[in-house]
């Protein structure tokens, strides 16, 4: 198993993207590629883009990553649309608007499915980031789901973090909520062509000028036009790049690229204990009927869900003294 | 627990902008439980053989409505072959005469499907012919 590790560190592209395969489809040993692969990894920069449906995050990192290229750097992507609740399918459609980059060897793109989870991303977005980093791409860019106010996940992975808003989506208030307002590193004002653009940038400024920034970065606002006018679009983007290489600067200049790491190690840690403890526990649970009856129990109001929690953890995790 | 799920990309190559057919098949496999990627309209061999490989997709669905399937389709299967990736099953769907069914399988389309075909037919084969590689 091994064997997919080293064909990954060694830049097998099919390798990474079988090995993302297995991440996301949770395959036994798995693991022991990612142990293989794990002490080469944190040298890429991480960009997080979020915003809503439609706001234009795929096409924004098709441009980024053109203006990165043309700067010499190696790009992945990991794109992430949602899965279907009730059939488990997905459509997976943010490549249309990468699909320039396909041939070129300094780019890896890989669409992926939520397959449930709520924070934005998919669960192997964690670990497929590491792979993309051993492959030795300089940048890597994690495109969330269209998002609304909450799904925040992305924080736990990315250095820096881009929200991309679009005018018309409500009134000023909304930029002064909790949440996805508080997250951003850089502020992108898309299609700001579009009527309403210059009070979503002034509620963004307003917003800015209310807030204290202890970590003594100021999130830039950048206002980009329609991609129909190819010129300025790239030279809005352009400047979207100039202020990760900022950022990034400042993170490290501020010591505080270690800080950032901590909270995706954090994350790590609190996953790989998860799949360690609990996963092992329910799956035992799921093959000898035992979390059935626990269902049935509970409907018929025979006992509660804390009590029954409580059962399961006196009978399945050994206590220390 | 492993999840394995058949992963398919759809695309469209060659100069080809009627796209109906491919999304209605995209949102039919969806429908069925599987991961479609969907890359658009307009695309050489050469992108959706490198898509493919970066998606590690289990299958390529192609649509082609413009004549052009003769050269495109085996195109495909060819470079998935130069890259080591034969593997993945390339099928086909579009405006295909009869007379092109037998060169296009013996270029090694695994499947061709042609105006009629019902999409709880087109999952069925799916399911049938098509193990997620392990």
């Amino acid at each position: 198993m091994n064997e997919l590790g080293k064909k990954v560190l060694a830049g097998d592209v099919r390798a990474a993207s079988r090995l993302i395969r297995n991440l996301e489809d949770n395959i036994a040993d798995t693991k022991t590629s990612l142990k293989h692969i794990f002490p080469h990894t944190g040298k890429a920069h991480v960009i997080g883009i979020t915003g809503a449906p439609g706001a234009g995050k795929s096409t924004l990192t098709d441009e980024l990553v053109y203006v990165l290229r043309k700067r010499d750097k190696t790009v992945g992507v990991l794109a992430v649309d949602p899965t279907s609740p009730f059939t488990g399918g997905a459509i997976l459609g943010d490549r249309i608007r990468m699909i320039r980059h396909a041939e070129d060897p300094g780019v890896f793109v890989r669409s992926m499915a939520t397959r449930g989870s709520m924070g934005g991303l998919s669960k192997a977005v964690g670990d497929g980031i590491h792979v993309l980093d051993v492959m030795g791409k300089d940048y890597i860019i994690v495109e969330t789901v269209g998002v609304g106010q909450q799904e925040v996940e992305i924080i736990n992975h990315a250095h820096t973090v881009m929200v991309v808003q679009v005018p018309g989506m409500g009134d000023e208030i909304q930029a002064i909520k909790a949440g996805l307002m508080e997250i951003a590193d850089i502020f992108v004002v898309n299609k700001s062509d579009r009527e309403g653009a210059p009070k979503l940038y002034k509620e963004i400024l307003n917003m800015l000028n209310m807030s204290q920034f202890p970590d003594g970065w100021r999130p830039p606002v950048i206002k980009v036009g329609t991609s129909l006018e190819p010129h300025e679009f790239n030279r809005d983007v352009a400047k979207i790049v100039d202020e990760i290489e900022n950022h990034r600067e400042h993170l490290i200049e501020k010591n505080l690229l270690a800080g950032r790491m901590r909270r995706k190690t954090q994350a790590e840690i609190n996953e790989a204990l998860r799949a360690a403890i609990l996963e092992p526990v329910l799956d035992r649970l799921v093959a000898n009927g035992e979390l059935n009856e626990m269902v049935d129990r509970l409907t018929k109001r025979e006992t509660d869900p804390y009590t029954l929690a409580d059962e399961v953890a006196k009978k399945y995790l050994v206590q220390p003294e | 627990m492993s999840d394995r799920k058949i992963r398919i990309m759809i695309a469209k190559p060659g100069l080809d902008g009627h796209d109906r057919g491919a999304r209605v098949l995209a949102r039919a496999f969806r429908d069925a439980g599987m991961e479609v990627i969907y890359t658009g309209c307009h695309q050489t061999p050469e992108q959706i053989a490198a898509s493919a490989i970066q998606e590690d997709v289990d299958v390529v669905g192609l649509s082609c409505l413009s004549g052009a399937h003769n050269y495109l389709y085996p195109a495909v299967v060819n470079l998935l072959k130069e890259q080591g990736a034969d593997d993945i099953a390339v099928i086909g769907g579009g405006i295909i005469p009869e007379k092109d069914f037998q060169g296009l399988y013996d270029a090694g389309l695994k499947g061709i499907f042609t105006p009629g075909a019902t999409l709880d037919s087109l999952s069925e084969w799916m399911f049938e012919n098509i193990t997620p590689r392990e």
